[in-house]
């Protein structure tokens, strides 16, 4: 969301800014469109936007029916519940009978539906458009559970009146509901310029190398840099672009740790850890193939 | 017949008398024949129509194919996989997208269906209200008006669902007015009889009820109209309406068994809920659609003469009877055609449901379309049930107008 300059931030925004950096050199040169979670493939159909850039879960029926392609998951999440610690649950599987604040149109809401089935338990939904009227409904209590992507509720509970009264119930992550966010857009070219910049700020993590060093990096005798940076060319050309779109990414933008930590990391308000997010080196699931 | 059509007659009658040609018809070319060219015309508009409207058709088709978009109704079939919190029929997430927009649907028709009533009743008070010889109820309903039209009615429901949200306490700390009824974030919960065959078989009476006295009226009117005798018929058939069911209750062994709602976990169980989202949507809608329908009604009234009324007055009618014969019958063929605009304005309000999680109509449907991409499918379908909806309104209140219309004598 826009901060109090009206400037865009988030993980998402630096996705989309890579792109642009990517494309046109600069990471400035991109249109934001906030758009509400039953608008945004519409809106990608109709070509009203070209890449959408937010938590989507790759599916297998949005990405054969809905003409869209999902690309690299820049984000590894997983659907949570949030409550209020008053009602003293302590576990998902308590919720028998309980009102859940969900946002319609989201896989969060299919998973809900689903979880409570399985597990046979009565349930009630309050389904509203927007994020910020949905939280405040859930805060004045007329639900007794929010559900949706863990990090869309570490987002809400930062905004929350009493943050300390909510918590996450045991066993809340639902199987199967690991929700990738990710770009979905057309053409085939524009798919690959997508996905490898998306890549890029991987790779560049796994290379060591940041927004501070890049310049430095240019100089590198490591072949594997030489030809990430376009130092040595190729990369360039094959996608369409210029040979230093790479290098714009990360100077402009950083490599994914940096915008990782920057947006929803440790020390801000969201205080995400890496986890599954950390590079594979790492014991995460972030992996780039070889930029060759 | 429209004007070029009688310039050509004419033209084509100061044509003839020209005797230097020695035809027997006058051939006209059919380029200065204006019935012809008129066909011509409408099929060339035709034809353009439809070449607009194919070109549209292919070219969606073309596109969506390209992009690889799944077409059809198909998706009506599938398992829908989303929960509808309220919903008058039973309806599971396992049930199919098809159930989920009748689920839709019924919900829209029913905050519509209560909404047009309590308007009319609402509306019509207020407007008589402002017409009131009291200064203060005059004003206060010319201010009620003047606030519920000039405020958009979106902020209205979120006016009205925060209060419902914000006011209220929750479920574990419900009011409890009186035994048997909740008051809570969750809304209204109150109890309701148990469900027993006598319940359906009053009903029935009830509706039986009505229909005999809809012919018993009739019956009483002609013969006041043949004998001078009154008849009090309304009377006698409200009294049948209150005692029969009774007696049907009665006979059926006057079961008593109520399901009352009982704090259970999380929320209440049992009884009937009416949800903040519905009352807030209702009470919103009837609030912004009643100051419309009040400025109708008073000027349908206004639109009497004066000396109508101090006739009526003159020949020693009561103010009930001058209001029931001289005024209303009068007032309603004012008030009609623009009320039915009323009414369905408060039909496509009802749309804006979706801000305040109603399930309504459009909810459910901007829900399957995310769900499965179906846009184009799932547009056409909320505007052929909405052209439905206001079609059957419009119609409905039609009839009723031409009841009511000025029956030339």
């Amino acid at each position: 969301m826009p901060d109090e300059k009206g400037v865009w931030k988030g993980l998402d925004v630096d996705t989309a800014r890579a792109v642009a950096a990517a494309i046109f050199g600069d990471a400035d040169k991109v249109k934001f469109t906030p758009l509400t979670a039953q608008q945004r493939f519409t809106a990608l159909q109709s070509g009203e936007i070209d890449l959408l850039t937010r938590n989507a879960t790759r599916t297998l029926s949005r990405e054969t029916q809905l003409g869209l392609n999902f690309v690299t998951v820049n984000y590894y999440d997983g659907q949570g519940f949030l409550i209020s610690k008053d009602l003293g649950v302590k576990s998902a599987t308590e919720l028998d009978g309980a009102t859940v604040c969900v946002l319609p149109g989201t896989t969060t809401e299919q998973n809900a539906a689903d979880y409570f089935r399985n597990h046979k338990m009565a349930w009630n939904p309050v389904v509203i458009e927007s994020t910020s009227e949905l939280a405040k409904t859930f805060f004045a209590g007329r639900c007794d559970v929010l559900t949706s992507d863990a990090s869309q509720l570490a987002g809400s509970r930062a905004v929350a009146p009493n943050p300390k009264g909510l918590h996450h119930p045991a066993g809340n992550h639902l199987q199967g509901a690991s929700g990738p966010c990710r770009p979905a857009m057309v053409t085939n070219q524009f798919r690959d310029i997508v996905d490898f910049s998306v890549l890029a700020m991987i790779e560049a993590e796994e290379l060591g190398i940041t927004s501070a060093n890049v310049d430095e990096m240019l100089k590198s005798t490591n072949p594997a840099i030489q030809r990430f940076l376009g130092v040595s060319a190729g990369n360039g050309a094959a996608l369409g672009l210029d040979e230093k779109w790479a290098y714009n990414i990360i100077k402009q933008v950083g490599n994914y740790g940096e915008v990782f930590e920057r947006n929803v990391g440790v020390n801000t308000k969201l205080g995400i850890e890496r986890g599954l997010n950390a590079l594979w080196t790492n014991g995460g699931l972030m992996y780039s193939p070889p930029f060759k | 017949m429209n004007l070029s059509a009688i310039d050509g007659e004419f033209i084509l009658k100061t044509a003839a008398p020209d005797k230097r040609h020695d035809q027997s018809a006058p051939t006209v070319p059919f380029w200065r024949d204006p019935d012809k060219r008129a066909l011509v015309f409408q099929f060339v508009a035709l034809v353009i129509v439809f070449a607009i409207g194919y070109y549209l058709f292919a070219n969606t088709q073309a596109n969506l194919a390209r992009q690889s978009i799944a077409t059809g109704f198909d998706f009506l079939g599938k398992e829908a996989s989303f929960e509808i919190a309220e919903s008058l029929i039973d309806y599971s997430a396992a049930d199919s997208y098809a159930r989920a927009l009748v689920v839709g649907a019924l919900n829209t028709i029913k905050v519509a269906f209560f909404g047009i009533i309590l308007t009319i009743i609402f509306g019509t008070l207020i407007g008589i209200a402002k017409l009131s010889k009291n200064w203060l109820i005059a004003k206060i309903s010319a201010l009620f008006i003047e606030v519920m039209q000039n405020i958009p009615v979106l902020l209205q429901l979120f006016f009205w669902y925060a209060i419902f949200y914000e006011a209220f306490p929750k479920p574990r700390q419900a009011l409890n007015p009186i035994s048997g009824v909740f008051l809570c974030n969750r809304g209204l919960i109150f109890a309701i009889p148990e469900a027993h065959p006598a319940y359906p078989a009053m009903g029935l009476a009830f509706l039986v009820v009505l229909v005999f006295g809809y012919f018993f009226n009739r019956w009483g009117y002609r013969r006041q109209a043949r004998t001078g005798k009154a008849l009090p018929a309304l009377r006698i058939t409200v009294a049948l309406a209150i005692v029969i069911p009774l007696l049907v209750w009665i006979a059926y062994g006057a079961p008593t068994g109520m399901n009352v709602p009982e704090l259970k976990g999380f929320n209440f169980r049992g009884g009937l809920t009416v949800s903040p989202e519905f009352s807030a949507l209702l009470l919103g809608l009837v609030l912004y659609t009643s100051a419309f329908v009040a400025e109708i009604v008073r000027a349908g009234i206004q639109a009497i003469g004066k000396g109508q009324i101090e006739a009526a007055m003159s020949i020693g009618l009561r103010p009930g009877r001058i209001l029931q014969l001289v005024v209303l019958p009068q007032a309603l063929r004012v008030i009609i055609p623009p009320l039915t605009s009323q009414m369905l304005n408060l039909t496509k309000n009802s749309t804006l449901a979706v801000a305040i999680g109603y399930a309504d109509f459009v909810a459910v449907t901007n829900t399957t379309i995310n769900q499965t991409g179906q846009a184009i499918e799932g547009v056409a379908i909320i505007m052929v049930v909405y052209l439905f909806f206001s079609l059957s309104t419009s119609l409905f209140m039609n009839w009723y107008n031409n009841r009511t219309a000025l029956v030339e004598r």
